[in-house]
């Protein structure tokens, strides 16, 4: 399968493919192949990621310009992509590109990555300084109208079947009371709450 | 050659295959108020950051100015005019301008603040956004290796925009890391053909 995985939290998933489970990397840069950091002395000044560090290419790797590589993931060819986030309404509906006033990176692949991705996983802390990040309404700038497909923190996994939060794993040593204590948007518990399979 | 005032598109992403050289020389030569667009300011003294250091940028259309804490800073004094474009619409839109199209239609955007003030247009029953075409005075591209004639052939990552830009401009000009004789860059591995090309400034 084809993942693309945002800057942050994100890039830690490549560390935690299960064996067996055979996975290329996109890098929107132009790369799909995205192989570990280069050793000492190795990296490559025209081989990098999104970020513009360094990476190495794996056998079968292949590289392109930007229009082919946002044609893969708007025309549907990206199996998954992980993103961070800055908020996520009890719909699932995504907000990570800026705080007006404040911090204005820009949405760089953001919002194609949401509208084209087959599958959006959003991997972010829970709360933000004590607050919230799961909440009603998206008071900052949505990254696309498409609900993403699951949330993953450090302290739950919830996805949104019919655009609905609902909570499906709790963390290891997490209760679901403090799950809702720590979530602004309505959360659905059904009877099965599975624990994390870390 | 290129004056005050000019847009210019830039090949790079995050500085890397950005033609540094060209960069350099019209930090040197001091132009100003120019509008640049590009995927994104890169860092500080880092390919198109070296443009923002020297305040030489009037506008920038570009995806990403995260990582360069100048155009944030220049952005919020208004001294740059900062218009964020959702990276595969603004590859898709420097397409549209060289390839002579009228503009694209895409999902990404619909519902967001990128809406604001565009046509959305249904077809068989999805939203998309009507994108119009971007062109520039100059495209200043960066390429692996250019045969005199000016076919180019890119490097990895180094690709980016840069085969796209060229197009799209209505004076093209290349830095190569190596000028190569006629004939050497098989045609299968030609990304640029030679007729878009009018300045080939060689890497030495």
């Amino acid at each position: 399968m084809l993942v693309n995985l945002g800057i942050g939290i994100p890039t830690l998933v490549a560390n935690h493919v299960p064996e067996g489970v055979n996975v290329f990397f996109q890098s929107e840069n132009g790369l799909i192949g995205t192989g570990p950091i280069p050793e000492e002395g190795m990296a490559h000044p025209t081989l990098t990621d999104a970020g513009g560090a360094p990476v190495t290419a794996l056998p079968g790797a292949c590289t392109f310009d930007s229009a082919m590589s946002f044609g893969l993931i708007r025309g549907g060819h990206l199996d998954m992509t992980v993103l961070g986030g800055l908020q996520v309404d009890a719909h699932g509906r995504l907000a990570n590109w800026m705080i007006p006033g404040k911090m204005v990176p820009g949405m760089g692949g953001a919002m194609d990555l949401v509208s084209g991705a087959k599958r959006v996983v959003i991997a972010m802390q829970h709360t933000a300084k004590g607050k919230p990040k799961i909440v009603r309404q998206c008071s900052l700038p949505l990254t696309s109208a498409r609900p993403v497909d699951l949330v993953v923190t450090e302290l739950a996994v919830i996805a949104f079947p019919d655009e609905r939060a609902t909570l499906l794993e709790t963390a290891p040593g997490v209760t679901v009371e403090q799950i809702l204590a720590s979530t602004e948007a309505e959360l659905a518990v059904p009877d099965h709450v599975r624990p994390m399979q870390l | 050659m290129i004056p005050d005032g000019a847009s210019l598109m830039i090949g790079g992403f995050m500085g890397v295959g950005t033609p540094e050289r060209l960069v350099d020389e019209i930090v040197r030569q001091g132009k100003r108020d120019l509008t640049v667009i590009a995927n994104d300011t890169a860092r500080p003294a880092v390919g198109i950051g070296k443009l923002v250091g020297a305040k030489l940028l009037r506008k920038a259309i570009v995806s990403h100015i995260g990582l360069n804490p100048d155009t944030q800073k220049q952005m919020m004094a208004g001294a740059i005019e900062v218009e964020l474009v959702p990276q595969g619409t603004l590859i898709e839109r420097i397409r549209a301008g060289g390839f002579g199209l009228g503009g694209i239609l895409t999902p990404t955007g619909v519902g967001t603040v990128v809406a604001d003030g565009k046509r959305t247009i249904e077809v068989d029953g999805k939203s998309y956004l009507l994108e119009t075409p971007l062109r520039a005075n100059f495209a200043l591209v960066h390429t692996f290796l250019a045969d005199y004639l000016g076919n180019l052939s890119y490097a990895l990552t180094a690709r980016n925009f840069n085969p796209l830009i060229a197009m799209a401009a209505d004076t093209v000009i290349v830095t190569a890391e190596h000028v190569v004789p006629v004939g050497l860059i098989a045609p299968d591995h030609v990304v640029t053909p030679a007729p878009v090309v009018d300045y080939l400034v060689a890497n030495a």
